[in-house]
């Protein structure tokens, strides 16, 4: 094809683009109208129901609790997927980057960043706990708990070393605590049917007061293993990452 | 309870000047967003992703969403880098 030809399969093909998006754009409700029934309905409701005044999670993790079984599920299999893919094969063996260049000076971390790490890691511990049991309450939940508690262990890393950030999460702990995490969600679930509800009903005592951090019955616990799956998967997989960076692996002969 | 429902969302800033802030982020978000396309160097260009993850956050902010916050934030802004610059380590050792 010449490229005479090629700026014409373009243009057209650009014009086509751009008017179909213009049509859609045309239908597209006004900014900040949102026409649907779903939206005002719950917010009526939510707070009355499910005794959560954190209402994203109420959705999130009671109404449509079954579509975020899913999305935990998503990142439990890229997580499998990563270690997988990057686990060591057999004969290979694996030695630090160091054993092979003693004597090239390398140049430490600067105690800056290791005394910023070092003083981020507690308060970052207790904020990603406190996001991750806070669903109920406020506009946080598992996920970003779970995500803010594994930076914690990014953060031991740059204050230590690849070693510390192993000796605090070795793999097999982290892979117990991911499947504890997912694994939970879905038992919550299978205890309802069990009860004879359908499944991820809210089958435990909401609490009398709306806002209260007990309140809101199987959302804040299905918060709390949605924080443990998440934290535990990210830390896996910037183990996995960090360890490839790291080591250098060998095949045996 | 009735403060809930979107017919009485509280605003504690005037209307015009949430509109100004909307429209602002929106703006910094599309510069944003052609900055990380056109900065070809990789490093550069995952520092760039970094301050375009937390104007997003702050988009969201903005638009009233922050549990996406949260969210962007975090993922966005901490993790995605830490990711993408072990990788580019990683690619780089062995181009030694």
């Amino acid at each position: 094809m010449t490229p005479g030809q090629r700026r014409w399969v373009f243009l057209v093909a650009g014009i086509g683009f751009v008017a179909f998006f213009l049509w859609g754009l045309s239908g597209l409700p006004g900014f900040g109208n949102y026409p649907g029934p779903y939206g005002p309905a719950i917010l009526r409701v939510a707070v009355a129901q499910t005794r959560a005044t954190g209402v994203v999670s109420a959705i999130n993790f009671d109404y449509r609790g079954f579509d975020t079984v899913g999305e935990e599920f998503i990142l439990f299999a890229a997580a499998a997927g990563v270690s997988i893919v990057l686990r060591r094969l057999r004969g290979e063996h694996e030695r630090s980057a160091l054993d092979q260049a003693a004597d090239r000076h390398v140049p430490s971390t600067s105690d800056a960043v290791r005394m910023v790490a070092l003083l981020f890691t507690g308060p970052v511990v207790v904020a990603g706990w406190w996001l991750a049991s806070h669903a109920q309450t406020s506009p946080s939940g598992g996920f970003q708990g779970g995500v803010v508690l594994a930076t914690a262990f990014v953060l031991i890393y740059l204050a230590g070393e690849f070693l510390v950030f192993k000796r605090f999460s070795p793999v097999t702990l982290t892979d117990v605590v991911e499947a504890v995490g997912a694994g939970g969600f879905a038992a919550v679930g299978l205890s309802a049917v069990l009860m004879g509800l359908p499944y991820l009903t809210n089958f435990l005592p909401l609490g009398q007061v709306p806002g209260a951090v007990s309140s809101s019955g199987t959302i804040a616990l299905i918060s709390f293993f949605v924080g443990l799956e998440v934290a535990a998967a990210f830390i896996l997989i910037v183990g996995e990452l960090l360890e490839q960076t790291l080591l250098i692996r060998r095949g045996g002969s | 309870m009735s403060l809930l429902t979107a017919a009485h969302t509280p605003y504690t800033v005037p209307l015009a000047m949430m509109d100004a802030l909307q429209i602002t982020i929106l703006v910094l978000v599309a510069a944003g967003a052609t900055a990380v396309v056109l900065i070809r160097e990789p490093v550069r260009q995952v520092l760039a992703l970094t301050v375009y993850g937390v104007l997003l956050a702050v988009l969201f902010l903005a638009f009233q969403a922050p549990d996406v916050t949260l969210s962007e934030l975090t993922v966005g802004a901490v993790v995605l880098p830490v990711v993408l610059l072990l990788t580019l380590a990683k690619v780089r050792k062995r181009e030694e």
